[in-house]
């Protein structure tokens, strides 16, 4: 009886928790389709006007557009350095593999302010900021770990004799990556690629530091908090949670359902 | 006799301060079924792979059809092997695995497809080929990896310990799939293993090492019954080690003296080695017969072993038909009397 006690209890603070992290999301959401002007209980009618303006505003537009060239770049170039990355720790033992991986695992234990500032200092100096692949450089440097984690995971369920068996069928050794490591590692590939491109997407510190004139969507958000009270922001609000959310279910249905298995 | 396929001469492997192989010099005859037997640590697997090319030998040559192979990598080889854990591509079905090989030799399509069903027909295994290699039982498994590896037709097929993962009454029917295959493709098998069941029961030839040393190469039924040293002497079948004095026709030890043949000179050490099979037991006292307790039995179905005690400790065994125990009813207790022929003994002269 008190296991059902404590069961039910369980259950109740679960669903309290996932209230909790949701319940803010869920208010974004249903105040983007109401018709007030401010986010005020009892509700306005239903109302997509404010998806309308923001589908009409050219500067929300080019922001988009930003985010989806940065998101989709970062995540090609954040996933082959964590492939390479997380290949070399998987095959190769040196001396110096210790500090060597954890450098490489370094930036996400770095303030995001402080990798900002630094990040806007460094691409400064060497004339590298204010640029659309400024963004893209950084959030490759910020989002290549995660791949390298998601990858070497994968790599830890190798049959060490896999790539050798390869080897010893007649592949050289470019074409035993080819054709068993990357095979074996699709799963987490793709999800490492649906992961970064989700960090990207949101990443609003960092971009807005190295934008420049090149806003991204978290940007453009804040510009227009700032600016004003605006519905507005409550819709796009909506739509990049949509996107994140997908990417992160598609990373998680890729590496859950292929990865438990060898 | 034709020249070896296989030469290994003066082969040392190191791996840092460790050394695995020590000048291990091994000729494999074309068409030989060797086996390559040892504890595990004993540099088995570490001289198979060098032949396969896995690892590098630190000194020495390795020789395959007469050409120098220390330099060739893995790949252009042709030297396929099965490996312990198989290593099957768990992201392609059986078929493609067994594909694997022809593809790497950029053979067509239609060319891989057939030989691989054939290879699949052969091995018992066509109606698997579509199926993703994690759903078959582990003989079908063992089945694809033996395809996979002689799809391409090699001279020599080198096999890691295949059989130690599969239950014993699929091991006893790869043991008869293998020796098949290997007599009607006439080509090398080099095999690797632990066991000596597997390794009597395939192989024509048996390499015995300890400590990265060979101490022993000859036929199952030589290495059997005239071991050459205390080690093989413990390490193949049950046999009985007493360590004695020579006394030129007979051997001097704790337990009396028995005669024996190939004795070094008298006054020599010289240990007599007595297999656990050829040593008779009764319950009756006889002329030299050696008085004992028993403390333990083995059974294992047909046979069984008794180990025995003697008076001054020494443990002996004995082993017998489960037929022949009759009335000697081990578990009553009491003093049993062992014997042996004069020509069951074995002597080992070590220096």
């Amino acid at each position: 009886m008190s296991a059902r006690i404590t069961t039910v209890v369980l259950l109740g603070w679960l669903l309290l928790v996932l209230v909790f992290i949701f319940a803010p999301i869920v208010a974004a959401v249903v105040f983007s389709f109401n018709s007030d002007r401010f986010p005020t209980i009892p509700l306005g009618s239903f109302t997509t006007h404010w998806y309308d303006t923001i589908f009409a505003d050219a500067e929300i537009g080019e922001a988009a557009r930003n985010s989806i060239i940065v998101s989709l770049s970062t995540s090609v170039i954040a996933t082959m350095l964590g492939f390479a990355t997380a290949y070399t720790d998987y095959r190769y033992s040196f001396r110096l593999k210790g500090p060597y991986l954890a450098l490489i695992l370094l930036p996400p234990t770095i303030p995001l302010i402080i990798m900002a500032l630094a990040m806007l200092a460094w691409l400064s100096w060497i004339g590298a900021s204010g640029q659309l692949w400024s963004i893209i450089i950084a959030h490759s440097v910020l989002t290549a770990p995660f791949a390298m984690a998601i990858i070497r995971l994968r790599l830890n369920q190798i049959d060490p004799n896999l790539e050798a068996a390869a080897w010893n069928l007649g592949s050289s050794e470019w074409r035993a990556l080819r054709s068993v490591i990357l095979p074996f590692c699709r799963p987490a590939i793709v999800s490492a690629a649906c992961l970064t491109a989700a960090v990207s997407f949101d990443e609003f510190a960092v971009a807005w530091f190295v934008s420049g004139l090149n806003k991204t969507v978290p940007v453009i958000i804040l510009e227009i908090v700032q600016g004003n009270i605006d519905p507005q922001v409550n819709a796009i609000g909506s739509l990049v949670f949509l996107t994140s959310i997908t990417l992160v279910v598609l990373a998680q249905v890729f590496f859950i359902s292929r990865i438990g298995r060898t | 006799m034709t020249d070896p396929l296989v030469i290994l001469s003066g082969v040392v492997k190191r791996f840092g301060d460790f050394t695995a192989v020590h000048r291990l010099d091994l000729e494999i005859a074309a068409g030989e079924f060797i086996a390559i037997m040892g504890p595990s640590g004993c540099g088995k697997t570490t001289t198979l792979r060098m032949i396969a090319g896995l690892e590098a030998p630190s000194e020495g040559e390795v020789r395959i059809g007469g050409r120098l192979m220390n330099d060739v990598p893995v790949h252009e080889r042709d030297t396929p092997m099965v490996w312990q854990s198989l290593a099957l591509f768990p992201f392609l079905n059986a078929r493609e695995n067994v594909e694997f090989g022809l593809r790497m030799r950029r053979i067509d399509a239609a060319e891989r497809r057939r030989r691989a069903a054939e290879w699949l027909g052969r091995l018992e295994i066509g109606e698997f080929a579509e199926r993703n290699v994690d759903t078959l039982s582990g003989g079908q498994r063992q089945r694809v990896a033996l395809a996979r590896s002689l799809v391409t037709e090699p001279q020599i097929l080198l096999l890691d310990e295949p059989l130690s993962a599969l239950d014993a009454h699929l091991v006893i029917r790869m043991q008869g799939v293998l020796t098949r295959l290997q007599r009607e493709l006439g080509i090398t098998f080099v095999y690797v293993t632990h066991s000596q069941s597997e390794a009597f029961a395939m192989a024509n030839r048996i390499v015995i090492m300890s400590e990265g040393r060979v101490v022993q190469v000859g036929q199952p039924r030589e290495i059997y019954r005239t071991p050459e040293n205390r080690f093989v002497a413990e390490f193949v079948g049950r046999n009985n080690i007493l360590a004695g004095t020579s006394r030129g026709d007979a051997i001097e030890t704790p337990l009396g003296v028995f005669p024996a043949a190939g004795l070094p000179a008298a006054g020599n050490r010289a240990t007599l080695v007595v297999a656990a099979d050829l040593v008779e037991i009764g319950r009756t006292p006889s002329e030299g017969a050696i008085p004992c307790s028993l403390i333990s039995e083995e059974f294992v179905g047909a046979t069984v072993t008794l180990f025995l005690e003697a008076k001054d400790g020494t443990e002996l065994k004995v082993q017998l038909p489960e037929r022949a125990l009759g009335d000697l009813d081990p578990h009553a207790g009491g003093d049993f009397h062992l014997s042996w022929p004069a020509d069951a003994g074995h002597i080992l002269v070590e220096s």
